[in-house]
């Protein structure tokens, strides 16, 4: 492990919805440049981490540091709309693209909080070049758009507020095979060009080929954290998430 | 009168009535589109709206506003203006603050919770608005009759035909008015929604919350911008309503408008921009030809079976289609 401060740490997070409790201790770390899977079965508590780290769901406990900063801790943190220009920023479950906007609107409102037309067409370029196919539906509303086009749109609006980190919610869910290569592909591509990302997936082979190092949540705990390759060949891993 | 003069006098009363109505119903749509709430203390906002503009003309001196002599002057154009400014911003800031003291701690309450809360401040708006009308000045009788009606004065010309003395069918200069102020009210708003940051930020919040907080919109703030919005339409509308009718009372008022209002924006499809434009204008016309060619008692029954259809054949009203504009 290097000695380089972590760019994203949860330290110890316990968070949930009413009277339940779904996160118990959950801690992890993500360095620069790395990708970092977190996997587990439903219901595991994988999205409401994002969704705490995202600002959305509030700390009953624990803190989270990112890029040297303390933004969550319980009872306050740092508002939602303010991490994104920080660099905070997640491709959320199930897409939540804007069904009424066009393509390019939804990926402009992913630039909502920048200030700089160069940089931003600068960035929707390479979201097109990313995913040519985005270009080609530019002006269709975007709730036309099938699972997997809906998936790199949201990937797309992501890159438009220009990420430090990326944190990714089952962008593999309901798509068909052939796009989920694509999608897998294009995120290695992202990392390749240099940003670090955290993958939630319940397609755990496919999430922990890809990463550098990956967790395992089980209601609400962190059970296994390895290197991505160790954990692959782990048995409790395969025979829990891998179907071996 | 002929028999299409009368017709085509009654498309003029319906579509300023209608005008007004869609101006209130733009407040319903809008609120509802983002934070799936009936405001039904809307229509009492809008009543607040016309005590404070008949308030104004009492501290201006009314006596000089009513003298017929001066009713076609520009001074009164912009008294007019000045007027739907005032109860614009008061309404505005009325309902923004209604939104932060009540609906915003209920927000994640269960919907009935929120309309009943939403009655309420109905309830207490009428109140003031009966209070309002009981102060001792002259516009308002002397505070005789808090709840009696209170005259409101002629702001324009309202003798001259501009199509001219010859013609049966009477346009006059106060209907032009109400297009005059409500056109470009609806057009900016329409842009205001497209093309500025905060628009763009109402769209998004109105279609996915959450994604849009993802986005780094300040949801909170989109939603006191939107009932602000909203409540400044019915400011305006209120005005425009009160020198249409020369009348104001502290709870018809606003309970005929806001259910006509309301009645229009789920005919258009309830969070629907467009749609509550083109409701509002329609309900304009269903009661200006109900009271013509029915009979004036059996308008609002007409209004509300037209409500009652819509909700059974078409609930998501003419325009409440999934891919149309919602706020």
């Amino acid at each position: 492990m290097s000695s380089a401060q972590p760019l994203l740490e949860v330290k110890g997070i316990v968070a949930g919805y009413g009277s339940v409790e779904v996160l118990h201790q959950v801690s992890l770390e993500v360095r620069e440049g790395e990708i970092v899977s977190l996997i587990g079965g439903n219901g595991a508590g994988k999205s409401t981490t994002l969704m705490c780290t995202s600002g959305v769901v509030p700390l009953r406990a624990g803190e989270i540091w990112f890029a040297g900063k303390r933004i969550a801790q319980a009872g306050s943190g740092v508002r939602a709309d303010l991490l994104v220009p920080m660099g905070l920023v997640q491709v959320p479950e199930g897409r939540r693209i804007f069904p009424r906007m066009t393509v390019l609107e939804n990926l402009m409102m992913g630039a909502y909080t920048r200030n700089d037309p160069a940089g931003i067409a600068k960035d929707l370029e390479h979201v097109y070049q990313l995913f040519d196919i985005l270009k080609t539906r530019s002006s269709q509303l975007g709730g036309t758009l099938s699972g997997g086009e809906q998936q790199m749109l949201a990937i797309g609006r992501a890159i438009m507020s220009r990420p430090r980190l990326l944190m990714m919610d089952e962008p593999s869910m309901g798509i068909a095979p052939l796009l989920v290569a694509r999608i897998f592909e294009a995120v290695r591509e992202l990392n390749r060009e240099g940003l670090t990302i955290l993958l939630v997936e319940q397609n755990a082979r496919a999430a922990l080929k890809l990463s550098k190092r990956g967790y395992v949540l089980e209601t609400g705990r962190v059970t296994l954290s390895d290197d991505a390759d160790k954990l692959l060949v782990d048995p409790r891993v395969r025979e829990a998430y891998l179907g071996d | 009168m002929t028999e299409t003069e009368v017709f085509f006098q009654q498309v003029i009363i319906g579509l300023s009535n209608g005008m007004i109505i869609a101006l209130v119903a733009l407040g319903y749509t809008m609120v509802y589109g983002i934070v799936e709430l009936i405001n039904f203390a809307h229509g009492d906002v809008f009543t607040l709206g016309g005590f404070l503009a008949l308030t104004i003309i009492g501290a201006l001196g009314a006596a000089a506003i009513i003298d017929p002599s001066t009713l076609g002057d520009s001074s009164n154009w912009m008294l007019l203006v000045g007027l739907v400014l005032a109860s614009g911003v008061f309404c505005g800031a009325l309902n923004m603050s209604i939104d932060r003291v009540v609906y915003k701690p209920l927000r994640r309450a269960s919907k009935l919770t929120q309309l009943v809360a939403a009655i309420g401040v109905s309830f207490i708006l009428v109140n003031i608005a009966q209070f309002w009308g009981g102060l001792p000045m002259e516009v308002f009788n002397d505070g005789v009759s808090a709840t009696a009606p209170k005259d409101f004065p002629d702001v324009l010309d309202w003798q001259t035909n501009l199509l001219g003395e010859d013609s049966a069918i009477a346009l006059r200069v106060e209907d032009v008015a109400i297009f005059a102020i409500t056109i470009p009210l609806m057009v900016g708003l329409t842009l205001f929604v497209k093309k500025t940051r905060l628009g763009r930020g109402m769209r998004a919040t109105a279609q996915n919350p959450v994604a849009a907080r993802l986005m780094g919109i300040d949801t909170d703030r989109v939603i006191s911008a939107t009932f602000a919005i909203g409540g400044f339409l019915a400011g305006a509308a209120s005005v425009m309503y009160a020198v249409f009718n020369n009348s104001i009372t502290y709870q018809q008022m606003g309970f005929r408008a806001g259910m006509d209002a309301f009645t229009a924006a789920v005919l258009g499809g309830i969070g629907s921009l467009p749609g509550a434009m083109l409701g509002g204008v329609l309900i304009g016309l269903i009661r200006a030809m109900s009271d013509q060619y029915i009979e004036t008692r059996w308008t609002n029954v007409v209004v509300f079976g037209v409500l009652i259809l819509i909700l059974v054949f078409r609930p998501s009203g003419l325009l409440g289609l999934k891919q149309r504009e919602k706020v």
